[in-house]
């Protein structure tokens, strides 16, 4: 207590009481566990469950995981190596499958000299993706990386003569030339209407032609590597990344689409994304492999891989349309008025006003989407691709292998884990990024 | 009205597809790879080793076939084909020659329009079960779970065998071998089925084999063996031959060290002599040089070595010759006379 003589005399305090520390069950660890973990019986009861179902958890996975078998050649190395060293009737992991088979996991039968160019072209989607992902922090001269990137990534991966993809962007070149040279005499939709008849007219006849006769002139180029060597995580990774990059531009188009006032145009993309939804994508899948197969004429080389791809951004760009349109329906109705009484035309309207906020609102279920994408990529191994499942069902084929199913799958999850959660955590980062209105 | 425009597109492109399926001999040689389907993977059958080489009892019929046309036996694109999908990849011409242990029906050689180029390996379907049950046969399995593979002829052989011996069973249906082999180390069933090459392998998989049996009972035939599409009889010669010619080699004691000594003078007997081309043209009645046959033995042996490599005795798959014997020996490998 304070004074007691003064306490004694008058009702009122006069001294302020010092400043104590908190007792020591309320703070540093000791406090937050009091806090969080046991602030009532119920809760130190669940606490109590939770932690015995943890222990009861890793005390089975923990010895299961580290297990001395890293060297081993076969299952029945393990199996020896395991029975030498520990009990009867241990259970241990044998990891001699990952080490033995790691590197195909990753790049399917991709010709090992050249590993280079799939690790280059994962490098330099990094470099084209920053400027996207994280635009503040990157120098703005990295996007000449990004523009390039389409064309870069199948020569690097696919190989072949560098004047093909020089070919298509000239195509774009050509096209954009047209566009600023009739554009100011012909109007601008019939300008765009020649630029587009003159790109196609090129990429259909004509490019293909050229870069044959520059390569005969000038061979410059890489290997050619078939589709079929294509396989584990860089297919997985290829499918994936290559169907998010199409499928969100084209939902939002197809987004745009289904509120525009157009009728045909409506009922295009209603039809579309309504069609594209009612049907699984293994549907899809069969449909690109076995049916386009037999119609198709034969002796047409059309890609396996190809076809996957595009029937993959297929599906992923019905499912964003509707997750964008979403987020359309969700802006205020004042919002679109307000950038009409500011006079915008109407893609000036969508690109400055609606689109910036449509977008932002509809982050978290447009990453969900591509997460989804991403991991529906396995699904290829069922027409007979070898993505990381399709190969664990090869590798266990190997008699040396055959019996392992844990390893291999725990691998193949970690693998996914790595991928999906930082597209997760990303995603988290870019709503806080742009969260201007509660900030 | 659709429907028709339907059947109509589908004739109109089976024709093209058999229109230029007369000349896949050109195709494959102009392309200079052969595309062979094989299985995603099956034990000693068709699997990628860590180089990412396909190795396999089947594998080697395409390795035979294309050392055969084109003198390289590694000049092959695999093409992994599922259950579902190896029937469409051979009929669109994605692949020139489907060797995926498919057995030989009625149906799949007229109706589906293939032309099996003979059999390679004389399977049949078995049942597995745990020593512990103490079944000794089949015929005591009343009332048993059965783990089975959806989509196979197996399903059907077993409904038809026990509605057959008046017993009942549970099917516990699965999508893989590696499923199966979860499922009944599980116990999720008592008893499980495949082609008993199948078994074999599965059961040397396990930690204790001898925990297991494979009952005597042998349910269905299942020849399997290699095919290529209707309409194309060179082709499908090629490939018959060859098969045919690493069955002979064995009978005539050709192995892959002495076939090139063999073929460099004629030897005492004709039809080695005309197998190998050092008499008769038999090579080019085929579409291709005299060496074609020595080429086919050198790439991986006779039919013997073959499958004493991939899934004979001395490997962990550890299949008896059994059927699969010379008919010199009380098997049923019996190829035709080179004449």
């Amino acid at each position: 207590m304070s004074d007691p003589k003064k306490a004694s005399v008058a009702y009122v305090r006069q001294t302020i009481l010092p400043e104590q520390a908190p007792p020591g069950t309320a703070i540093g660890m000791i406090g937050w566990i009091r806090a969080n973990l046991f602030s009532g019986w119920f809760n130190t009861v669940l606490t109590l469950l939770s932690i015995l179902a943890i222990y009861g958890l890793l005390s089975v996975i923990l010895p299961w995981l580290f297990s001395p078998t890293w060297g081993a050649q076969s299952l029945d190395e393990c199996r020896e190596i395991i029975a030498a060293t520990f009990a009867e009737g241990t259970s241990k992991a044998c990891w001699g499958v990952i080490r033995d088979r790691w590197i195909q996991l990753l790049f399917g039968f991709y010709p090992s000299e050249m590993y280079w160019r799939p690790i280059l072209a994962f490098i330099l989607l990094g470099v084209a993706l920053a400027p996207i992902l994280f635009s503040e922090r990157t120098p703005r001269k990295f996007l000449v990386v990004t523009a390039l990137y389409p064309f870069v990534m199948p020569w690097l991966l696919w190989g072949g003569s560098i004047w093909v993809p020089v070919a298509v962007m000239a195509g774009f070149a050509l096209a954009y030339a047209v566009l600023k040279y009739t554009g100011p005499r012909m109007g601008t939709l019939s300008s765009t209407l020649l630029a587009v008849a003159v790109a196609l007219i090129w990429w259909l006849f004509l490019a293909m032609p050229v870069a044959g006769l520059v390569q005969s002139a000038i061979p410059l180029g890489l290997t050619p590597v078939v589709s079929r060597d294509f396989g584990g995580m860089m297919l997985s990774i290829i499918i994936g990344v290559v169907a998010i990059g199409f499928s969100l531009p084209i939902g939002i188009v197809l987004a745009l689409g289904r509120k525009s006032d157009l009728l045909i145009v409506k009922a295009l993309c209603v039809g579309f994304i309504e069609f594209i939804r009612g049907v699984p994508l293994i549907t899809l899948l069969f449909v690109a492999s076995v049916l386009l197969n037999i119609f198709l004429p034969p002796g047409t080389d059309f890609d396996i891989i190809l076809r996957v791809i595009i029937m993959a951004t297929v599906f992923a760009s019905a499912y964003v349309a509707e997750v964008i349109r979403g987020g359309l329906a969700a802006l205020p109705a004042g919002q679109y008025e307000a950038a009409d009484a500011l006079g915008l035309d109407y893609w000036r309207a969508q690109r400055l006003v609606i689109m910036p906020q449509a977008l932002k609102i509809s982050i978290p279920g447009i990453v969900s989407t591509f997460i989804g994408l991403f991991k529906d990529t396995t699904l290829v191994s069922i027409i007979g691709l070898l993505d990381p499942l399709g190969l664990s069902n090869a590798i266990r084929a190997d008699s040396d292998w055959n019996g392992i199913v844990w390893e291999l799958y725990s691998f193949i999850a970690l693998m996914f884990f790595v991928f999906c959660f930082s597209m997760s955590r990303y995603s988290m980062y870019l709503e806080r990024k742009l969260q201007t209105e509660t900030r | 009205m659709k429907k028709s425009l339907f059947l109509g597109t589908l004739t109109a492109a089976g024709l093209a597809a058999g229109m230029s399926a007369a000349a896949t001999l050109d195709d494959v040689k102009a392309r200079g790879t052969l595309n062979c389907g094989v299985t995603t993977g099956l034990v000693g059958f068709a699997a990628p080793n860590a180089n990412g080489r396909w190795e396999g009892f089947d594998v080697a019929v395409c390795r035979a076939v294309a050392a055969a046309v084109l003198g390289d036996e590694n000049a092959i694109e695999f093409v992994p084909t599922t259950g579902k999908t190896r029937f469409t990849a051979l009929a669109s011409g994605e692949i020139d020659m489907l060797a995926r242990n498919t057995t030989w029906t009625f149906s799949r050689d007229v109706d589906l329009g293939f032309e099996f180029a003979g059999i390679n390996y004389y399977d049949g379907q078995g049942f597995m079960v745990p020593k512990e049950l103490g079944v000794t046969s089949a015929k005591e399995l009343n009332g048993a779970t059965v783990c089975i593979q959806t989509g196979t002829t197996t399903e059907l052989n077993l409904a038809d065998w026990f509605r057959k011996n008046n017993m009942e069973y549970e099917p516990v249906p699965i999508e893989t071998n590696a499923e199966a082999q979860q499922q009944y180390l599980a116990r999720a069933c008592d008893v499980y089925t495949t082609d008993s090459s199948g078994l074999a392998a599965t059961r040397a998989t396990f930690e204790d084999p001898s925990a297991h049996v494979i009952l005597p009972e042998i349910i269905s035939k299942e020849p399997l063996g290699p095919l290529v599409r209707h309409g194309d009889n060179q082709w499908g010669d090629i490939v018959r031959w060859t098969l045919n010619a690493l069955i002979a080699a064995e009978e005539f004691g050709i192995t892959s060290a002495n076939v090139e000594e063999l073929a460099s003078e004629p030897t005492d007997s004709p039809e080695i002599n005309r197998m190998l081309g050092t008499e008769g043209n038999l090579g080019e009645m085929l579409g291709l040089d005299k060496d074609w046959a020595v080429r086919a033995i050198a790439a991986g042996g006779n039919y013997g070595e073959i499958f004493a490599r991939h899934i004979g005795e001395s490997t962990p798959v550890g299949l008896a010759r059994g059927l699969n014997a010379q008919w010199t020996e009380g098997g049923l490998l019996y190829a035709p006379p080179f004449r």
